[in-house]
């Protein structure tokens, strides 16, 4: 412990930014799942190129993770910087602005060359310069230091090198009074079969805490008290994790097996590598030719019985599109994850954006209506998968599932739940050996008994041409056709009885009411929080329900004068609005930048409508 | 064990009216099909048609067993899932040269590279059907329809010679014209474990017709084509007076009785052999052209080795469900 004072904080934001190569992305998530168990509530935001090992020392190379710990409920990782760790000039050039004056900014110096001050753009040193005089900068030569405490390690310089992200992270670590036995343990485990990579380390981030603690970097270190967050066992879980746990928990509720058809794209496949982990909880994954080899398998897949589902992102949802056509038209249950990212065409493959919505809601050929539904938080994709599946198996349809790279990514902690706490999943299954089954009759909810081959005497047979209604069989008639239509449109649009009611949150008594869906809840939920804690009055409504919308919206719009729909596009949800609800006026807030809404320009937004 | 219901050929069709023009042999195979089921020793609820998009693909309605007319190209893929979701079923895919050669080549070539165990029926009549007469990869340069009025001037390619270089461990060919021998090809295709990839050689009535006529019409059948059968000798010819020697790297037909060619010098068919040289000469022989099993190789299946990992991985599982999958790991109580 230092022997200076410690300061106690109530939430602090600390961004490690280094060259891809530099394993910032472990150091980020060992300082968030350290201050997880010490009992902080977190949020983390990982910030990477699309490039695998771009140029060390490029601009184009610098790899971020951004973690907000708290004492009380933390939504986002954070908008302004409290700690930035830069591992190089490159790294400080692209991530001082998020570092308002008069915070701590930790550098490496020796990576301060010559070659690197210039791949940098900067003309100059910048620490020979005053542009970091209002900064409190700590500049440690990291490098050297590695090197001379790695030195009798017997490793080789590029293994000695590889952990001088472990010493800036014990440098973090003394500044917050975290334990470091956490991270000894990941790294034992992670290095299980290279046990002199494992000890370089450890000794390596033993070495970064002490010497903050001897040189005394700064007068005080800091610590964040532990936050009241509900009883219960928790985990710190990513987004893109939680989704594929959420599948299996409704395929074993379902007591089907689980079927996942994917292609790699990113930010969408480790959903693929996760779950081709779980083989023993009855999960087949299939890496398929291309993305509509791997929506085709799996619509194969639910035909035979599987709960099917397939992962993918913006472009390869556009190549899917005929398919979901055909699951919908076939109604055969199916879950179409897109993990949105930036578009269009290739986009930005590792940044955020909702920009989907308008392709998932109506690229399809033909009136093809389809269950949308969208994740809100990193730990709630597990129960939005869970209902996604739920509502297709229940409802013999496909249903689309938005996610986003921010909240895919990005972790928080998790409380668990038992399977036994999941609401059950009933699968209206036709029973073998019915006398006249009809493949297209109809229960209450228009919804269809679901054969699958192996069940005796139910042969019939599926397919993309229109159909007689009930029968099934091919049928060009004029009448049918629209009936067959609406029935399909009247299906999806029946759920909204179905489905919860929409709630509000703020002050409901507001003459504003914001509107958001998808990965923009933390940043929405804490602008409006902390616009209302100021004394103006916000209310504010968050959609998970896309399609159809909750049956209760009409009537909460009705009550506001001014509606506000923020989301990461030019205006897509506002557009469905308009439509949907033509007697209210919304006004809209966009940003496609790839990254989420910070707190502040919402709060700024919210302010300048509240005087208008 | 349930006892095997003994099917009729006439429970294998459905209450719909078929919908191919007169003369076409979509007829002919569909017949050999249904004549084909009852022998196949399944239950009709254990066997699956699953159909692209064309005239062939119109097939599962006609069939009374579970179906599925899918989209262009995609029935492979689809396909693919039935099996790997239920190993136990017969699962046939129905499609046509340009379903799986043009928009599905993509799926046709990663079927039989997985070597899934599923058989395939290609209908080649080297023409666009149901769009009405468009030329097709397999049309032959020259060839003059809809959209090729000045003759088509792309080079087609062979089914069987894709399917090679996708390594098919199966590949036979048929002329459509031929129900009784069609019958046994399919029962002995459905036992094969690995893709079995079966060309049929259909002539379109309206868009192509006669397009085969080189070598199954009365003037050509007994000397343009040849039908391959494991362990004997390729003879053909009315009087078996023909047959097939290799004459350095080529492939050659030889009259038996000229110059001192005798039956024993004729080559003997193995399908069973690995190294593909052979099978590849008589995939790509034109005259004759040749017909039955030419290669029939038994290969660990794609759905196999997925099933395996499964059950190897369900045996050796400390986490068996997922609330033990939630609580293992880094968890950590909130009091």
């Amino acid at each position: 412990m230092s022997t200076k004072g410690t300061k106690i904080l109530d939430s602090v934001v600390v961004r490690f930014v280094g060259d891809s190569g530099d394993g910032m992305q472990l150091t980020g998530s060992e300082f968030a799942n350290t201050s997880a168990l010490f009992g902080n509530d977190v949020s983390t935001f990982p910030n990477f190129p699309a490039e695998i090992r771009a140029p060390q020392g490029s601009v184009y190379g610098v790899s971020g993770f951004q973690v907000q710990i708290g004492n009380n409920e933390v939504n986002t990782a954070g908008d302004a910087v409290d700690v930035l760790v830069a591992m190089n000039p490159a790294a400080l050039k692209t991530n001082l602005e998020s570092l308002p004056k008069g915070k701590i900014l930790i550098i490496d110096t020796d990576s301060f060359n010559k070659k690197n001050i210039l791949k940098a753009g900067y003309e100059h040193n910048p620490l020979e310069s005053d542009m970091l005089e209002d900064y409190r900068l700590v500049e440690a030569p990291i490098t050297a230091l590695t090197k001379e405490n790695l030195k009798d390690s017997g490793l080789g310089n590029k293994d000695v090198l590889r952990s001088k992200n472990m010493f800036a992270l014990g440098i973090v670590f003394w500044l917050f009074n975290r334990s470091m036995e956490h991270t000894f343990q990941f790294l034992k485990e992670k290095f299980k079969n290279k046990p002199e990579i494992a000890d370089a380390n450890i000794l390596n981030l033993k070495a970064g805490f002490h010497y903050g603690e001897t040189i005394e970097l700064l007068p005080e270190s800091y610590t964040v008290s532990p936050a009241k967050l509900a009883k219960g066992t928790y985990r710190i879980i990513t987004g893109n994790k939680a989704l594929s746990w959420g599948f299996i928990a409704a395929a074993n509720k379902a007591k089907l097996p689980l079927f996942l058809g994917s292609y790699p794209i990113t930010p969408a496949s480790d959903i693929l590598h996760e779950l081709s982990k779980h083989k023993a909880l009855d999960v087949t994954t299939f890496q398929a030719e291309d993305e509509i080899a791997g929506v085709g398998a799996a619509i194969g897949a639910s035909f035979a019985g599987n709960l099917a589902i397939t992962t993918t992102s913006g472009p390869g949802m556009a190549l899917k599109a005929e398919a979901v056509g055909l699951a919908m038209m076939t109604e055969l249950p199916l879950v179409i994850v897109n993990i949105q990212r930036g578009g269009p065409s290739t986009g930005l493959p590792t940044k955020t954006e909702q920009s989907d919505l308008l392709q998932v809601m109506y690229g399809r050929n033909g009136e093809s209506p389809v269950i949308v539904l969208a994740a809100s938080t990193s730990a709630n994709c597990y129960d939005w998968a869970y209902e996604a599946a739920k509502l297709s198996l229940e409802n013999m349809t496909p249903v689309i599932l938005l996610s986003d790279g921010y909240i895919a990514n990005g972790s928080a902690p998790w409380r668990l739940r038992k399977l036994a706490e999941m609401a059950e999943i009933n699968i209206p299954f036709a029973k073998a050996g019915k006398e006249n089954y009809l493949p297209y009759e109809r229960d209450e909810n228009l919804v269809r008994e679901w054969a699958i081959p192996g069940m005796k005497g139910l042969e019939h047979r599926l397919g993309g041409l229109e159909k007689a209604e009930n029968t099934g069989a091919v049928s060009y008639h004029p009448e049918n056709h629209q009936r067959m239509v609406e029935i399909r449109a009247e299906k999806i649009s029946k759920l909204a009885q179905r489905i919860p009611d929409l709630t509000l949150e703020g002050a409901e008594d507001a003459e504003l009411l914001v509107i958001g869906w998808g990965g923009t809840y933390g940043s929405l939920h804490t602008a409006v929080k902390r616009t209302n804690a100021q004394g103006k009055k916000i209310a504010y409504a968050h959609f998970n329900y896309i399609n159809p919308m909750p049956k209760n919206t009409a009537e909460i719009l009705s009550k506001y004068p001014k509606i506000l729909v923020a989301e990461l596009n030019l205006g897509q949800m506002v557009k469905i609005f308009r439509d949907r609800f033509p007697e209210n006026k919304f006004l809209q807030y966009n940003k496609v930048q790839g990254m989420p809404f910070t707190v502040e320009e919402l709060m700024c937004t919210f302010e300048d409508l509240l005087k208008q | 064990m349930e006892e095997l219901v003994k099917y009729k050929s006439k429970d294998f069709e459905s209450d719909q009216e078929v919908r191919w023009c007169p003369g076409c042999d979509d007829y002919v195979i569909l017949r050999a099909m249904q004549r084909a089921l009852p022998d196949m020793g399944k239950k009709k609820e254990d066997i699956v048609f699953i159909s692209g998009i064309g005239c062939s693909s119109r097939f599962p309605y006609y069939v009374e067993t579970y179906g599925m007319h899918s989209i262009h190209g995609r029935a492979p893929a689809i396909a693919t899932g039935v099996k790997l979701a239920n190993p136990d079923l017969s699962v046939w895919v129905i499609t046509g040269d340009g379903d799986s050669l043009a928009i599905g080549g993509n799926h046709f070539i990663h079927l039989i590279r997985r070597n899934v165990n599923l058989n395939l029926i290609l209908f080649n009549n080297e023409i666009y059907g149901l769009t009405k007469g468009q030329f097709s990869p397999t049309s032959a340069m020259g060839l003059k329809t809809k959209s090729s009025p000045f003759g088509s001037v792309q080079k087609p390619f062979s089914a069987g010679e894709l399917a090679m270089g996708a390594n098919t461990r199966y590949f036979a060919r048929i002329a459509g014209n031929n129900p009784k021998a069609m019958t046994k090809l399919f029962v002995e295709a459905e036992k094969f474990e690995g893709t079995s990839i079966i060309e049929v050689l259909q002539n379109c009535v309206i868009f192509n017709d006669g397009v085969f006529d080189k070598f199954l019409d009365k003037e050509h059948r007994n000397t343009a084509q040849i039908t391959v059968e494991h362990g004997k000798p390729m003879l053909f010819g009315k009087e078996n007076e023909y047959g097939l020697v290799l004459n350095g790297l080529k492939l050659e037909v030889a009259t038996i009785g000229e110059n001192g060619i005798t039956e024993v010098d004729i080559l003997v068919h193995d399908a069973k052999e690995e190294d593909k040289t052979l099978h590849q000469m008589l995939i790509s022989l034109q005259n004759p052209i040749v017909f039955g099993v030419i290669r029939a190789i038994e290969d660990v299946t794609f759905d196999q080795s997925i099933h395996h990992q499964i059950a190897e991985a369900k045996e050796n599982a400390s986490v068996k469900n997922i609330d033990d999958l939630l609580f293992s790991g880094e968890t950590y109580e909130v009091e």
